[in-house]
């Protein structure tokens, strides 16, 4: 029996999944609360332990992890103009299954310094300027990062006409400090995917070094990519499907949790109607958002901020009622609920949080009045048309209703202009094994593919 | 010799993508680097894309009369985003109407425009100014 041992460092779980390559199975999954401050390697062996043993013992002939322990992967970014080259840097960064602090644009401030030094980033990604346009703002930027007090990992994905002359000022004061191609290299194109590959490198080389998870690394072989990025290729590799086995065709996954809600959309976007015109800035073929105010638990109180009256509508409570129990909620994050009403209220933090998060992930259509009638603007991805969504996260997992939660994902015809997935099959990660399936994707893709398709539970 | 580079778009709720692709094509041919925003686009989606590749000259186009509207204040917003000195060119059916055109000239260049185009003209005329105009 050959066993393969997946693990996912969370910021409060180590999440564990055996699996047995040859019979295509899952053995067990454990969780066990993370110990990066001691040693990590105490979570693993509590986690290890919860799953019996087979007769003959484990053969672990693959151990292999991700993580998100210690912060996650903090990167700082920094572009020229807000909504192009910054937008550009953020997106390449989350596709990099990063935490992103904060993006600047313009010319770095002394403020903006101060708030690097405060947030101490693992990596800094600096952007600025297509490729030939401007040049000032990245050479300048990089010397104003040189004042830092402080050396830092830097990746830098701007004009390329620069960016040697960049990496050269910055490597005066940083290391390392890496260049990757233009995450813009002309208007309004993205081109994020050498960044992305720089700062998975940088992780591996440095990161994981930095926050202590090599320590893991005498036992695991090891950690290959920050977590989100591993339920971005596991994501990836259910949509587009391998060699002859088929994938499920475009997707999206949603996962709840205390403080965030990422949302994964596999997916091209084009507009489902002729006639619409497509505006801004394209949206990457694999997108990934995350919400850091919508949590059920950390951020349970922004939540429900940003929910309004759709909660207390939807609960049928007064706005009494539900910040009494929000209270409970925020005071022991651990709080799981006991009663119908308490589970009806989760019900409500759910929904909103997945109906909020995949409005900001999806595509609006715009109608513009022109003097020769309506005209229809496309910005984002148009997902009507989606056929997948999967659900996963603490909160769906356990609990009774996921689709009742789940169906936030749905298109609204009382909000038509938001182009949400109509009519998707539901679906619940109910083993908790994206993350595991991402990293088995790296050794035997194949394999990893056919026990998505067979664990994902239809809802 | 560096290449120069243009961003050109169609101004305001004006959908003519024709004579947009047009001028893309011919703008290109005459060596300058074209940054297209197409339709549809807004004084600020200009400015934008004017900062983010060091634009010489910003092409505006408007076909459906209400240029007058769509291009006041864009000098003075340029001026405001740090690129005050950019030249800015305008064509096409500017205002409706039978209007002496040295008139709609003459507003333009009041409101900051370097270049105004009445209906009709060829882009030779424009591939000739901009070289007067960037020297090169």
């Amino acid at each position: 029996m050959q066993h393969i041992l997946l693990i996912d460092f969370g910021s409060t779980y180590t999440k564990i999944t055996v699996v047995e390559l040859e019979r295509e199975e899952i053995l067990g999954t454990a969780a066990a609360g993370t110990t990066i401050d001691t040693n990590i390697m105490e979570g693993l062996n509590q986690a290890l332990a919860q799953i019996p043993e087979p007769e003959g013992g484990w053969n672990f002939v693959r151990k292999l992890a991700c993580s998100s322990a210690a912060g996650g992967l903090k990167i700082i970014a920094s572009g020229l103009v807000k909504e192009l080259t910054a937008e550009a840097a953020r997106r390449a960064a989350l596709g990099a299954g990063a935490r992103i602090l904060e993006v600047f644009s313009y010319e770095l401030t002394a403020q903006d310094l101060d708030k690097i030094v405060a947030a101490k980033p693992d990596i800094l990604l600096l952007a600025g300027g297509t490729d030939g346009g401007n040049k000032e703002i990245l050479l300048k930027n990089a010397e104003r990062l040189c004042e830092l007090p402080l050396s830092l990992p830097v990746v830098v994905a701007g004009n390329k006409t620069v960016s040697s002359q960049a990496v050269e000022i910055l490597k005066l004061h940083h290391a390392p400090v890496v260049r990757a191609d233009n995450v813009m290299p002309e208007l309004n194109v993205l081109d994020v995917d050498s960044a992305r590959k720089a700062i998975r490198d940088l992780f591996l080389s440095h990161i994981i070094q930095a926050k202590g998870l090599d320590k893991a690394e005498a036992f695991i072989e090891r950690v290959l990519m920050p977590t989100p990025a591993a339920v971005l290729s596991a994501a990836e590799l259910l949509a587009k499907g391998y060699g002859e086995e088929e994938g499920w065709g475009e997707l999206l996954i949603i996962d709840v949790g205390g403080a965030t809600t990422d949302v994964h959309s596999i997916a091209k976007g084009d507009p489902s109607k002729p006639g619409v015109m497509l505006k801004g800035l394209p949206e990457p073929y694999a997108k990934r958002t995350v919400e850091g105010d919508l949590g059920m638990r950390y951020s349970a109180e922004s939540l429900v901020e940003a929910s309004g009256h759709h909660l207390t509508q939807y609960l049928g409570w007064s706005t009494e009622e539900v910040n009494a129990q929000l209270k409970i909620c925020k005071q022991e994050p651990w709080w799981v609920p006991k009663n119908q009403r308490e589970n009806q209220f989760d019900t409500g933090l759910g929904r909103m949080a997945v109906e909020l998060a995949v409005k900001r992930h999806a595509g609006t259509l715009e109608v513009v009045y022109t003097p020769f009638g309506a005209s229809y603007v496309q910005q984002g991805k148009d997902l009507t048309q989606l056929p997948v969504v999967i659900g996963t996260g603490g909160v769906l997992l356990h609990h009774s209703r996921p689709t009742e939660i789940l169906g936030g994902a749905l298109f609204d015809s009382a909000e038509p202009t938001l182009l949400k997935p109509q009519e998707p099959a539901f679906y619940l990660d109910q083993k908790y094994i994206l993350a595991a399936m991402g990293l088995l994707r790296e050794i035997a893709p194949l394999k990893a593919l056919r026990m998505m398709k067979k664990y994902l539970l239809k809802l | 010799m560096e290449q120069k580079t243009l961003v050109l778009g169609v101004i305001g709720a004006d959908v003519h993508a024709v004579g947009n692709r047009i001028l893309d094509y011919v703008f290109s041919q005459a060596g300058f680097k074209v940054i297209n925003i197409g339709v549809l686009a807004s004084q600020e989606e200009f400015i934008r894309a004017a900062i983010e590749t060091a634009a010489d000259v910003i092409l505006v186009s408007s076909l459906y009369g209400h240029g007058e509207i769509d291009c006041r204040g864009l000098r003075e917003k340029c001026q405001e985003a740090g690129i005050g000195d950019i030249l800015i060119y305008v064509g096409g059916n500017l205002v409706i109407g039978k209007q002496d055109f040295s008139m709609v000239e003459k507003r333009f260049k009041d409101m900051g425009f370097d270049r105004v185009y009445p209906p009709g003209i060829m882009p030779e005329v424009a591939i000739m100014d901009l070289h007067k105009d960037l020297n090169f």
